[in-house]
C-alpha cells in the first residue's frame, strides 16, 4: 500500500512538473508572438494591429503593405528563426559538454561559420544557399578541430574552452583580414560579420533557414531524451542505454548545422547562443528539457534586441551590439561563479 | 648575440621590403632624409613604422615574460589576460565619452585601463579553490577579453566620427606610425623597461615559490606589485599607439626560455629583443603576403600565436576548474 502511494506521489509530481513545463513554454511562446506583433505594428510609424493582420493574410493594404510586408515582416521572421537556431544550437552544446562556457560562439564555431560566409561572399562572390552550405561545412570542420585538439586523455572542459577561444581568435583575425580586402570598406556589412545584424533582411533568406531549422533542429529534438541523459555524465548515460558516441555526433551535426546556417544569413549574433541556455535553465529549472525553451528565449533575445537597437536607443545599433552588451557582463559573472563554486550549468 | 644580428637584419628588411619595390639608392637617400620621388617617400614612411615595431615588440615581449614570471603561469600574456583589450576599451571610452585628444591623455587612459583590467582579471582568476591556477587565469582573461571587445564595438559604433577606426581598436597594427605619435610614449616605455629589468632578480626568487622567496628575505607582494606595474606601463603605452596586439608576449618568452634557460636576468632582455624581432618579422610578412594591401600585424601575431597557445594548453597537465 505504502509502495503504491509513493509511486502515486511520483507520478503526481511528475505530472505537475510536466504541466508547469507546458505552461512556461506556452508563456514563452506567447511572449515571442507578442513581441513579433509589436515589431510588426510599431516602428518609425504605427500600423494598427488590424491592418497588420490583413497584410499577414495577404491582403493589399495601401501603405501598410510596404512597411509591414516588405520591411518589418522579413526582419522579424528572420529574427525569430535565427534566434531559435542560436538558442537551440547553443544549449545543445552547453548540455552536451556540461559547461555553459562551451557555447558555439565562445569556442569558435560561430566564427568559423562566419569566416566561411565572409570568404564565400567577398572572395568567391557566392550567394544564397551555397554560402550556407559552405558555412555549415566550415562550422563542422572547426567543431572537429577544436574537439580533436582538446582531446588528450579525454576532453577536459577547460582545455576545450581555451582551445576554442584560441581558434576563435585566429578565425576572427581571418574575418578582419577578408573584410579589409573587400572592395569598399562598408561598416554596415562589416558589422554583420563582426557582431551580427538583421539589416537588409529579405523574405527569401528565411526559407532556407527554416529548412535548415527543420532538418537540423529536428535532429536535435529527436535526441532530447539522450541529451537529458548526457547531462548526468557520460558513464551514467551509457548505463541508461544511451549510445554516447553516436548521440554526440548527432548533436554536434545538428547544433553546428543550425548555428552555421543562421550565421550565414545574419552573422554571428553575439552571445545569443551563450545566453539562451542559462536563462532557460533559470526559468524552467528541472521541469523538462531545455531545448525548446532555450530556442524561444533565443528568439526573444534577437527580436527584442533588434527592436531595442532600432528604436529605443538614441542611435541605431545592429542587434549583435545589443545582445553583446547584455552578454559580456554575464560572461564575466559566469566566470566568477564557476570559479567560486567549481560547479557548472 | 645571434639574436641581435637577427634584429639588425630584420630592421633592414623592414625598411627595404614593402608593398612597393624601391631601389637601393632611393632607400639610402631616404634614410639620410631625402623625400624626392615616391620611392623615397615610401621608405620615409617605413622608418617610423620600423621604430614603432621595434619598441612595441620589445615592450610586449618583455611584458609577457614579466607576467609569466609574476603569475608563474605559462599561459600569461598581455593579450590573453585581457590587459591590452582593457587598455583599448579605456581609450575608446575616453575618446567617445570624455573627448580626450592629446597623446598624453591617451597614454594615461590606456595605462589606467590596463592596470584596472589586470587587477580585475587576476581577482576573478584567483577566486575559489586552488587560487590562480594557469587555466583559471587564462580562462578569466580570455573571457574578459571577449567581453571587452564586444563593449568596444558598443561604445564606438554610434560615433560616426570615430567608427571608421573601429578596427584599429580591435586588432593592433603599427601602420600609419609617425614620430609625433611615438615621441610622447617614450618616457613611459623607458620607465617601464627600467622597472622590468630591475625586477629580474626578484622574479628569480619568486620562481622558487612564494614560501622560499619569503624565506630568502623577499617581500613577495611588493616584488609582484612592482614588476606588474612595469609590465602594465609597457602594455598600456604600447596599446595606446598600436591597439591591442595579442599573443606576442606569450610566444616570445617561451622561445627565449628554450634558447637561454630560465634565469630572468637573461630572459628579460632576450624577451625584449626577441619581441622586437618577432613583431618586425610579423610586420614585414604582413606587408608581403597581401600585396598590394597590407595585413595588420595584430592579425599576423594572432595567426602565429594562437596555435602556439593551443600547443601549450595541450602540453600542460590541466587541472579541471
Amino acid at each position: 500500500m505504502t509502495v503504491l502511494s509513493s509511486l502515486d506521489l511520483i507520478v503526481e509530481s511528475r505530472r505537475r512538473r510536466g504541466r508547469k513545463y507546458l505552461v512556461l513554454v506556452g508563456l514563452l511562446l506567447l511572449m515571442v508572438i507578442a513581441i513579433f506583433m509589436l515589431t510588426l505594428s510599431v516602428g518609425q510609424s504605427v500600423t494598427p494591429p488590424g491592418e497588420v493582420l490583413r497584410v499577414l493574410l495577404g491582403e493589399n493594404v495601401p501603405g501598410a503593405s510596404f512597411t509591414v510586408g516588405q520591411l518589418r515582416l522579413p526582419r522579424a521572421l528572420l529574427a525569430i528563426l535565427a534566434g531559435l537556431s542560436f538558442g537551440l544550437g547553443g544549449v545543445a552544446f552547453q548540455i552536451m559538454l556540461r559547461n555553459p562556457l562551451a557555447s558555439p560562439d565562445i569556442i569558435g564555431i560561430s566564427s568559423g561559420a562566419s569566416a566561411a560566409a565572409v570568404f564565400a561572399i567577398i572572395i568567391l562572390s557566392m550567394k544564397g544557399t551555397s554560402v550556407s552550405v559552405l558555412a555549415v561545412a566550415a562550422g563542422l570542420g572547426v567543431a572537429l578541430l577544436v574537439y580533436g585538439l582538446s582531446s588528450k586523455n579525454g576532453v577536459a572542459g577547460t582545455r576545450l574552452i581555451l582551445v576554442g577561444i584560441a581558434v576563435s581568435a585566429m578565425l576572427e583575425s581571418v574575418i578582419a583580414y577578408i573584410l579589409s580586402q573587400a572592395p569598399a570598406w562598408n561598416l554596415q556589412e562589416a558589422m554583420r560579420w563582426l557582431t551580427g545584424s538583421l539589416n537588409g533582411a529579405q523574405l527569401g533568406q528565411a526559407l532556407p533557414l527554416l529548412l535548415a531549422l527543420i532538418v537540423f533542429g529536428g535532429l536535435l529534438l529527436g535526441r532530447t531524451r539522450d541529451l537529458e541523459a548526457l547531462r548526468l555524465g557520460d558513464d551514467t548515460a551509457a548505463a541508461l542505454g544511451v549510445k554516447v558516441a553516436t548521440t554526440r555526433i548527432a548533436i554536434i551535426v545538428g547544433a553546428v548545422g543550425i548555428i552555421a546556417s543562421a550565421t550565414a544569413v545574419t552573422g554571428p549574433i553575439a552571445f545569443v547562443a551563450f545566453l539562451s541556455g542559462p536563462i532557460a535553465a533559470r526559468i524552467v529549472g528541472n521541469s523538462g528539457s531545455l531545448l525548446i525553451p532555450s530556442g524561444l528565449i533565443g528568439s526573444l533575445l534577437v527580436l527584442g534586441g533588434d527592436y531595442v537597437g532600432q528604436f529605443l536607443l538614441p542611435t541605431r545599433y545592429p542587434v549583435g551590439v545589443v545582445t553583446g552588451a547584455l552578454g559580456a557582463p554575464y560572461l564575466i559573472f559566469l566566470i566568477v561563479r564557476v570559479n567560486r563554486t567549481g560547479g557548472s550549468l | 648575440m645571434g639574436l641581435i644580428v637577427l634584429l639588425g637584419v630584420l630592421l633592414v628588411l623592414s625598411v627595404t621590403v614593402g608593398t612597393r619595390e624601391v631601389a637601393w639608392p632611393d632607400i639610402i637617400a631616404a634614410l639620410s632624409g631625402g623625400v624626392d620621388g615616391i620611392g623615397q617617400a615610401a621608405v620615409a614612411v617605413r622608418i617610423p613604422r620600423t621604430v614603432l615595431a621595434l619598441l612595441a615588440g620589445g615592450a610586449l615581449g618583455l611584458a609577457g615574460a614579466i607576467m609569466q614570471g609574476v603569475t608563474r603561469n605559462p599561459l600569461a600574456d598581455p593579450g590573453i589576460l585581457g590587459v591590452n583589450m582593457g587598455a583599448s576599451l579605456a581609450v575608446v571610452v575616453g575618446v567617445a565619452w570624455f573627448g580626450i585628444t592629446s597623446a598624453e591623455a591617451y597614454i594615461w587612459t590606456a595605462i589606467l585601463g590596463a592596470g584596472a583590467s589586470a587587477v580585475f582579471v587576476y581577482t576573478i582568476g584567483s577566486l575559489g579553490r586552488g587560487g590562480a591556477t594557469p587555466l583559471k587565469l587564462a580562462l578569466a582573461g580570455a573571457a574578459t577579453s571577449v567581453a571587452f571587445a564586444s563593449m568596444v564595438i558598443a561604445v564606438v559604433l554610434p560615433r560616426a566620427d570615430i567608427a571608421g577606426g573601429i578596427r584599429s581598436w580591435q586588432i593592433g597594427g603599427v601602420g600609419g606610425a609617425t614620430f609625433e605619435r611615438i615621441v610622447p610614449v617614450l618616457p613611459f616605455l623607458a620607465v617601464g623597461f627600467m622597472i622590468c629589468f630591475l625586477s629580474a632578480r626578484k622574479l628569480n626568487s619568486l620562481a622558487l615559490g612564494d614560501d622560499l622567496a619569503a624565506g630568502l628575505g623577499e617581500r613577495v607582494a611588493v616584488a609582484r606589485a612592482i614588476a606588474s606595474l612595469g609590465a602594465i606601463l609597457l602594455c598600456g603605452a604600447t596599446t595606446a599607439i598600436c591597439g591591442p596586439i595579442g599573443f606576442l608576449g606569450l610566444v616570445v618568452p617561451h622561445l627565449c626560455r628554450l634558447l637561454i634557460g630560465v634565469d630572468h636576468r637573461w630572459l628579460l632582455p632576450f624577451s625584449a629583443i626577441g619581441g622586437s624581432c618577432l613583431l618586425l618579422a610579423a610586420d614585414v610578412v604582413g606587408r608581403i603576403v597581401a600585396r598590394p594591401a597590407e595585413l595588420d600585424v595584430g592579425i599576423v601575431t594572432a595567426l602565429i600565436g594562437a596555435p602556439f597557445f593551443i600547443w601549450i594548453v595541450r602540453r600542460q597537465r590541466v587541472r579541471e576548474l
